[in-house]
């Protein structure tokens, strides 16, 4: 049997299929984790930023530098330093996540017509007003896109956190390295894969409802 | 009524768009400022509902010094049109012409009312209230525009070129309907433009600005047409392309009205009643309420 066949069967009847249901749960589980929690400071971030027009710089060089660091390198630095625990998977993902979210929060708003959120304000708008049902509406599909680029970078980079002892689907690849067996290896790349499509499929699908009604009919 | 009083505006960049303006806009009536692109127009309106903060100089409404009004407050009870109508994308036709009212606590199901109304009043066909902007043409849009101007049914409308972007068979016809709605409505009604025709079409009170917001001229209609203070108001109104300067001519045909280069331009139709002096200066003592 070949090699792909192989991985397929153990993830169908073989020895990886014992444990899939669990390293799933726990790869998306620390996926969706790290998201959530990287979305919570990047969003409200995001909107100040693009809402008052202050603070891009900042936020583009940092979300740079941010994008530099080597996961891998930061992820064994800080599990040296602090330990292995769930924490430090979550902090080094959540760094990881916080520069596409944000990006998609600010461009999001700044995508919006400058006369749009002119005519808002014009009619008695507050700040508020504006930012939440001007500009967060319109500007939802680009944050959405953001937020999808993370899950995808997260979902992928997480295999790492059985590295550190956390489980995941990461798990398999490490044993696999560990034992030389390649098939459980392939199974760990495998389900990594189809779970950054399901992944992919569900926020495309997303942020395809998330463009306006008006704004969608406009482009037909 | 509106005042301005020595109002200057300096940008930041140091740009000088306004410059010791002063004007009364009296209640109830179409007051048009019209001058070139960059004569300031757009900052003297801006300056009303607070969009633009004057650099000195003060503007009141009926008396009250409007830099001491919450700007928000405001703008809530001023109607305002501009260009490019301003719509929110993502909202339908009825919420956007809703959306003050609703900001201000008006219950759903009366604006919405409310909103279909306005619909009807500005000639717009009830079955686009579910409609989105982008769906509308450029004439039904600015219908749109009107309507929410009109929605908390200010004293004050401010309308910023509303008819610049139409072309001009919808904008012959937006304009005589503004007319009308402004005949039954009698709004105070400041109305800026580039277009010296649509001044004299819909201006109670014409202020022609040259750059920097100084006031070339300020009078009624007949008065500019026949009075123009300068030579800069003159070839503004195209008096001196002879344009306004018609005369009658007598042909086999009958008697034509003829411009300056012979050209027909109409015929006479007989002698109207001499208009009463049309409400412009000072405004009558004691009347209130812009
Ligand atoms: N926000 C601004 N910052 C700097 N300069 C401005 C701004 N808005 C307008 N101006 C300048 O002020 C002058 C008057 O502009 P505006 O009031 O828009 O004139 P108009 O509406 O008559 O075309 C122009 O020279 C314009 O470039
Ligand atoms: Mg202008």
């Amino acid at each position: 049997m070949n090699l792909f066949a192989e991985a397929i069967a153990s993830i169908l009847s073989g020895p990886v299929s014992e444990t899939v249901g669990q390293r799933l749960t726990q790869h998306l589980f620390l996926t969706l984790l790290s998201v959530a929690i990287a979305a919570a400071i990047a969003i409200p971030l995001g909107w100040l930023i693009g809402h008052t027009g202050r603070g891009r710089e900042l936020a583009v060089g940092l979300s740079g530098a941010a994008r530099a660091l080597p996961t891998l390198g930061l992820l064994f630095f800080v599990a040296l330093l602090a330990g292995r625990s769930l924490a430090v998977g979550l902090l080094v993902f959540v760094v990881l996540a916080i520069p596409p979210i944000l990006a998609g929060a600010y461009s999001g708003l700044e995508a919006v017509d400058r006369r749009t959120v002119d005519a808002g304000r014009a009619m008695g708008m507050t700040e508020w007003q504006i930012l939440m049902k001007v500009e967060v509406p319109l500007g939802l599909p680009l944050l959405l896109g953001g937020i999808r680029s993370a899950a995808l970078q997260v979902v992928a980079t997480a295999t790492l956190a059985a590295f550190i002892g956390l489980g995941g689907l990461g798990g398999y690849i490490q044993a696999g390295l560990a034992l030389r067996d390649f098939p459980q290896m392939l199974a760990g790349a495998l389900l990594v894969t189809a779970l950054a499509l399901v992944l992919e499929g569900v926020f495309a699908l997303l942020q395809h409802l998330a463009v306006p009604r008006g704004v969608a009919a406009s482009r037909t | 009524m509106i005042e301005f009083r020595s109002v200057t505006k300096r940008y930041p960049d140091g740009t000088q768009a306004v410059e010791e303006f002063s004007l009364v806009l009296p209640s109830h009536k179409t007051t048009v400022l019209v001058g070139s692109s960059g004569s300031g127009k757009t900052t003297l309106l801006r300056m009303i509902n607070r969009m633009v903060e004057p650099t000195s100089g003060t503007i009141e409404i009926d008396g009250e010094d409007i830099s001491g009004i919450p700007p928000v407050g405001l703008r809530r009870r001023i109607g305002y049109v501009m260009q490019n109508s301003g719509l929110l994308p993502h909202r339908k036709v009825i919420d956007n012409v809703a959306t003050v009212p609703l900001l201000t606590g008006v219950k759903k199901k009366d604006a919405y009312a409310r909103a279909l109304e306005l619909l009807d009043t500005v000639g717009l066909d009830r079955s686009l209230a579910d409609r989105y902007p982008s769906q509308l043409s450029g004439g039904q849009q600015q219908r749109v525009g009107v309507a929410r101007g009109l929605a908390v049914d200010p004293n004050i409308l401010l309308m910023d070129e509303p008819f610049g972007a139409v072309d001009p068979i919808v904008r012959a016809d937006l304009q005589r309907e503004l007319h009308r709605l402004q005949s039954e409505l009698g709004k105070t009604v400041v109305f800026v433009t580039h277009d010296i025709d649509e001044a004299l079409l819909l201006g109670d009170q014409i202020c022609i600005l040259e750059r920097g917001g100084r006031v070339a001229q300020v009078g009624t209609p007949e008065q500019i047409l026949t009075n123009p203070a300068s030579d800069f108001v003159a070839s503004f109104i195209g008096a001196d392309r002879g344009k306004r300067a018609l005369s009658i001519r007598s042909t086999p045909e009958g008697d034509v009205v003829v411009d300056s280069d012979g050209r027909p331009a109409g015929v006479l139709t007989g002698q109207t009643k001499a208009t009463p002096f049309r409400g412009v200066g000072a405004p009558a003592q004691g009347e209130r309420a812009s």
